[in-house]
Formats: structure tokens, C-alpha cells, sequence
């Protein structure tokens, strides 16, 4: 039981004053983030991350800057409940699901009920994740460190595939955002030998596209121009949360184990195939409906309704730190911004972590622990409080979160260029957005694009350019084999559909 | 919050700015012309099997392929539609409104470059309350002073992560 003791060894490390400190900070800050509208779990940690350069440097610093990073990204999924089910706006893409039962609960006046199970059951998903984390990502890792140039590419095609394959979205328009971001990480130099393309002369383009900055333009000030449009009336129900009410709710709670359960086996089995959390709390919502006794009743408040999407995103939200870690390869847009933070700090994610920087390694994962009981604490306790931010008048809170994102991308690189950058971002994420172009698989693309491109052309170069290398064994062949079967699911199931003359 | 909406008389123009279809073609053209300037540079650059291995735009011109045969296909699935599913992209009360954000929040971008992030930050959120909100001269200039006030507290005095300024700040000494 190596694990056990590596994870003893990362709470020794977590359990810091300053970490718990940070911890809570952390906490806070996310779920203030999932609360306004504008800002999410991946633009607000791209726009904190610039606050823990210089905190990296100091030694175990990497360390403290990862846990409040992740804390702030708790946070943030805990804090997209609150607005779902009280105000009946997803504060989250991946709290919608929650707003079908958890609303109606709110407006039957059950709103404690609703928002302790939506909280519990986050901190449920979270935690089985979390363990699996642990036991899994070591096997992974020390699996990964065998993979050469074609297992990397193949892990890479494979997330790219499932984009297309889980997506709601038209499968042609996710291939057209994604397509776009690798081609914005192609401007620049060439990752191989060097050579300049795409840049056109300009200076500006030198450096190519930082997705930091298009994080911050495409979810954050895309987003505020999508909220002006919805008339900007929060209508709200009261939020308070007593004792009382926490632990009648907590008595109903274990009824649903079942649901619990199969909710969590979603989210986590969507998290490191990165489907993403948004997907796997609907899918986890469908799922429980049809296996459910009251499956008629749901959408009119029931609380399944509600353990069913809380407890897939929160696991698949924590699951996406573990391709993340291990591969390095991150399965969400949040994870992608921690991933991005790890490079930056001077960190290379990937199997080796795990053996060179055992430290860092499990005092996240047991900061992930820690972090989620606070982040149980932090809302269960708070709500009132977060609730109260959501009634500040939008045209107080949207020019200030115009200065919060005009800042986070200023200080990425400390270029006005980039600033400008985030402006042209928001205006795509607010086109993209309403028509239906899925935005995190053109970010994923942004981040790995380089990466993927040199894998690809390392292994077409150890096979002079035959894409057969791709099947050249058993591994290599079964991870591209899947990502295949899942690039052409849509099509299977469109001529499945028609088949059946629908 | 719930008396803001019904306030503005810009909010009740219904009617259409633009159609779906017009901005899913729109769309669509754009990706089009991205996927275009990625092939022409990437087979100025070389896009084939050199000696020593694929070229610089090797990879990038299978991109741009894709980029444009994705991109005829969502132009045409646009094209198509018609009728009920062809509804309004955006109302022209909306885009408005939309406008009404964004073109400020431009010309506050403009203004960090030449008077620093606090200065600009201070008229921008005094401006916007103003103008959106119809707040007191009292209120807004406290909100906009105590807003610039924490960032300085937060990034420059805690973090150690200086931002943007201006004349101001040098005339104060602060810079």
C-alpha cells in the first residue's frame, strides 16, 4: 500500500498553517467566482494564476500555489449550485442540469434541502473521485512512463475524438473550434525546428496565442455580453440554511446511495476521458430519471434530481486532474489553466511527476481531500453571504469584472496587446456561444497543440511517415482504435437514427 | 435588480438585428478564410516530406483542410435553414445593449495603454453605473475609488505584481 503512504506523507505536507490558510482562501475566492456571472472556474484561476509567480519561487511554494489554484477551482464547482438553484441561472455550464429540480425545489420553499443536498452530494462526487485519484494515477503514471511519441499522440487523438463523439454540440462545428485552436497554436515559432509561421511580420505574433488570454476573453468577457442579453432580471429566493434543515436533509440523503453511485461512475469515467463536467452531470441527470421510481416526477423538485448532476460534475470536474498529472493532459479548461500554471512554475506534467516530484504530487492530491471538507464548511456555513453578492446591480458588477479580466490578462506576459486580444476573444466566445461552437475543445486545442504536433511528427518520423505506426501494437493500436470509434460516433448513430426512419 | 430591466426602453426592441442564418454564414466564412491564410502559409513554408523529416507546414496544412471542408459544411447546414428554425440571432434592442458594453470596455483598453489601469478603471466603472445604472454621483465615486484602492492593495502591495500606469501615478510619486 505505497499509496497510503505517499498520501500520510501529502497530508504531512497539506497540513500546513499556510496552506490551510490557503485552503479556505482558496475555497472562498471559487465559490465568490462560481457565484458572479463572468467569471468561472477556468477564467478565474487564469486570472489568479499571475498572483502565485512569485509565490512559486519560494521553496515548497509550487506546493501552496497549486492548493490554492484547486481550491479555488472546488470552490467554484460548489459555487455554481447556489446560483442554479436559487436563482435558477446556472452560475456554471456544468450547474444547468441542476437548476431542472433544484429550482422547483426552491420555489416550494425547500431551499435549504435543496442546497444541502446539492452541496453534499458535490462533496460525495468530489470524494469517491478524489480516491480514485489516488490509487488510480500512480498505476497510470508509472503505465505512461513506457509511452513513447505514438502512445502520446494516440492519448492526444483519443481526447480530441471525444470531444466530437460526447459533444452536444454539431459535431462539424466542434471540429471547426478545435481545428482553430491547433492552428492558434501553430502561430509562432515551430516546435520542432524552430521556424517562424503565421506571424506575417508581425512582433505581436512572435510568442503566437497564449490560451490563458483566450480563456479569460472567451468565458469571461464572452460571457458578460451573453448575460446583458437575458434582461438582467435575478429574481432570487431567500437562502438560509440552519442546522435543522442540513441534518433532516442528511437523513433523507443515504436513500439515494444507488443514485450517488452510478452518478459518480459517470462523472469520473468523464472526467479522464475528457468529456468534461457539463456533460456528465446531464448525462448522470438522464441516467437517474430513467433508473429512478419517481423518474415521472422529476423537473417538479425532487431531490434525485438534484444528487444526480451534483455528484457527476464534482467528480468529473476532480477526475480531470488526473490525465492532467499524469499524462499531461488536462481533461477539462480549468484543468488545462492548472496545467498551464504548472508549466509556468517551471514543473513538466507527465508520468516523471510522479516520480520526481513526489512532494507536490501528493500534497495536492491530499490538499484535494482537505479542500473539499472546506469547501463543505466554507458553503454550508456562507450561503447567505454568496447569495447576497449575486444581488449586487449588474451594472455595478460588469464593469468591475471588466477590470478583473482586463487585469488577469494584462499580467499574463504584462503586454497591452494581450489585453486587446481578450476584447477580440470575448466577441468570438459570445458568436461561438450562441451558435453553438463548443469553446472547450478549441481551448484544449490552444494548450496541447504544440504537444501534439510534436508527437505526431516524432513518430512519423521514426516510421518515415507511415500512419501504420499508429496500430504498431497492442497499446498504441487500442488507444487509437478508441479514439476512432469515438470520432465516429455521431455518424453512427445519425445513420442508426435514420435507419429507424425517424 | 428586478426594476433595471423595465427601465430601459432599449430592452422592448423586439425586432431582429440579424438571423441565424446570417450569423451561422458569417461565421462559417470566417473559419473559412482562417483555414484559407493557414494553407496558403503553410505551403509557402513547405507542407511535404523534406530529408530530415515533415516540413514546418506539415501539419498545420492538414488544419487548415479541415478547418475549411468543416467550415463549407456548417455554411451549408446555415444556409439550410429556413422558416421558424431561422429565428433572430439577436434583437435589435439587445445588440444595443451588447454595444453598449462593448464599445466602452474598448475604449477603456485604449485608455490603459495611455493612463494606466487605475486611472482608466476609476472613469469606466463611474461612467458605466452612470449611464446603466443611473447611480448617485456619491455612490459611484465610491464604488469606483474603493475598486481601484483594493487592486492596488491586492496585486501591487500583497502579490508583488505590478500593473499599468499612468502620468498620474508618476505625478503622485506612486510608480
Amino acid at each position: 500500500m505505497d499509496e497510503i503512504q505517499s498520501l500520510m506523507h501529502g497530508f504531512a505536507v497539506a497540513l500546513t498553517p499556510t496552506n490551510l490558510a490557503l485552503m479556505f482562501t482558496g475555497v472562498i475566492l471559487g465559490v465568490i467566482i462560481g457565484v458572479l456571472p463572468g467569471l468561472g472556474g477556468a477564467n478565474g484561476v487564469a486570472i489568479l494564476l499571475p498572483l502565485t509567480f512569485s509565490m512559486a519561487q519560494t521553496p515548497g511554494g509550487q506546493t501552496s500555489a497549486i492548493i490554492l489554484l484547486s481550491c479555488i477551482y472546488w470552490g467554484a464547482l460548489f459555487g455554481g449550485a447556489i446560483t442554479s438553484i436559487l436563482f435558477n441561472i446556472p452560475g456554471e455550464p456544468w450547474s444547468v442540469a441542476t437548476t431542472f429540480d433544484g429550482y422547483p425545489l426552491a420555489q416550494q420553499g425547500r431551499a435549504g434541502t435543496a442546497l444541502t443536498a446539492a452541496f453534499t452530494s458535490s462533496f460525495v462526487g468530489a470524494l469517491i473521485a478524489v480516491i480514485v485519484v489516488t490509487f488510480l494515477s500512480p498505476i497510470v503514471a508509472s503505465f505512461a512512463l513506457e509511452f513513447g511519441p505514438p502512445e502520446f499522440f494516440a492519448v492526444y487523438l483519443l481526447t480530441f475524438c471525444a470531444f466530437i463523439g460526447m459533444s452536444k454540440e454539431p459535431p462539424f462545428k466542434t471540429l471547426a473550434a478545435m481545428m482553430t485552436g491547433f492552428a492558434l497554436a501553430a502561430v509562432g515559432s515551430d516546435p520542432v525546428t524552430g521556424t517562424l509561421r503565421f506571424t506575417f511580420g508581425s512582433v505581436y505574433l512572435l510568442n503566437g496565442f497564449d490560451f490563458l488570454i483566450a480563456v479569460i476573453g472567451l468565458f469571461g468577457i464572452g460571457e458578460i455580453l451573453l448575460t446583458l442579453e437575458e434582461g438582467l432580471a435575478f429574481k432570487g429566493a431567500s437562502a438560509r440554511i440552519n442546522l435543522g434543515v442540513v441534518l433532516e436533509t442528511w437523513k433523507e440523503l443515504p436513500r439515494y446511495w444507488l443514485t450517488s453511485l452510478r452518478a459518480a461512475a459517470v462523472g469520473c469515467f468523464m472526467g479522464i476521458v475528457p468529456g468534461g463536467a457539463t456533460p456528465a452531470s446531464f448525462m448522470s441527470y438522464g441516467v437517474a430519471r430513467r433508473f429512478s421510481k419517481n423518474g415521472d416526477k422529476f423537473g417538479s423538485g425532487q431531490v434525485e434530481g438534484v444528487v444526480a448532476p451534483e455528484t457527476a460534475a464534482h467528480a468529473a470536474g476532480t477526475s480531470a486532474l488526473l490525465p492532467m498529472l499524469t499524462l499531461g493532459v488536462p481533461g477539462s479548461p480549468t484543468a488545462a489553466v492548472l496545467l498551464g500554471g504548472l508549466l509556468i512554475w517551471g514543473l513538466q506534467p507527465g508520468p516523471l511527476l510522479f516520480v520526481e516530484q513526489k512532494d507536490f504530487v501528493w500534497g495536492l492530491i491530499a490538499s484535494m481531500y482537505l479542500g473539499n471538507i472546506a469547501g463543505l464548511i466554507v458553503v454550508l456555513t456562507c450561503v447567505p453571504l454568496f447569495a447576497a453578492i449575486l444581488r449586487i446591480p449588474f451594472s455595478v458588477i460588469a464593469p468591475v469584472i471588466v477590470v478583473i479580466c482586463a487585469i488577469g490578462a494584462y499580467t499574463v506576459h504584462n503586454s497591452i496587446f494581450d489585453v486587446w486580444m481578450m476584447i477580440a476573444f470575448g466577441v468570438l466566445g459570445y458568436l461561438f456561444k450562441k451558435l453553438h461552437y463548443p469553446l472547450a475543445p478549441m481551448v484544449l486545442a490552444i494548450v496541447l497543440g504544440d504537444r501534439a504536433e510534436s508527437s505526431f511528427r516524432q513518430a512519423m518520423l521514426m516510421s518515415q511517415g507511415d500512419l501504420s505506426i499508429l496500430f504498431s501494437n497492442g497499446l498504441v493500436g487500442g488507444i487509437t482504435g478508441l479514439a476512432l470509434v469515438l470520432l465516429l460516433w455521431p455518424l453512427a448513430s445519425w445513420l442508426w437514427r435514420r435507419a429507424k426512419g425517424e | 435588480m428586478a426594476t433595471e430591466s423595465q427601465d430601459r426602453p432599449e430592452l422592448q426592441d423586439t425586432r431582429p438585428a440579424f438571423s441565424t442564418r446570417t450569423a451561422e454564414i458569417a461565421v462559417a466564412g470566417l473559419f473559412f478564410l482562417l483555414g484559407a491564410i493557414v494553407i496558403f502559409d503553410s505551403l509557402r513554408l513547405g507542407a511535404s516530406w523534406a530529408e530530415d523529416g515533415p516540413q514546418t507546414g506539415y501539419f498545420p496544412f492538414y488544419l487548415g483542410i479541415i478547418i475549411c471542408l468543416a467550415s463549407l459544411i456548417n455554411a451549408a447546414r446555415g444556409l439550410a435553414l429556413s422558416g421558424p428554425r431561422n429565428r433572430p440571432f439577436v434583437e435589435v434592442g439587445q445588440l444595443r445593449l451588447v454595444l453598449s458594453v462593448l464599445i466602452p470596455s474598448a475604449v477603456f483598453v485604449g485608455a490603459v495603454g495611455w493612463l494606466g489601469i487605475y486611472v482608466s478603471s476609476i472613469v469606466y466603472i463611474a461612467v458605466f453605473m452612470r449611464w446603466l445604472g443611473k447611480y448617485s454621483w456619491w455612490k459611484l465615486t465610491a464604488v469606483a475609488f474603493g475598486v481601484a484602492i483594493a487592486f492596488y492593495l491586492i496585486f501591487e502591495v500583497w502579490f508583488k505584481v505590478p500593473l499599468p500606469k499612468g502620468p498620474i501615478e508618476a505625478w503622485l510619486g506612486l510608480d
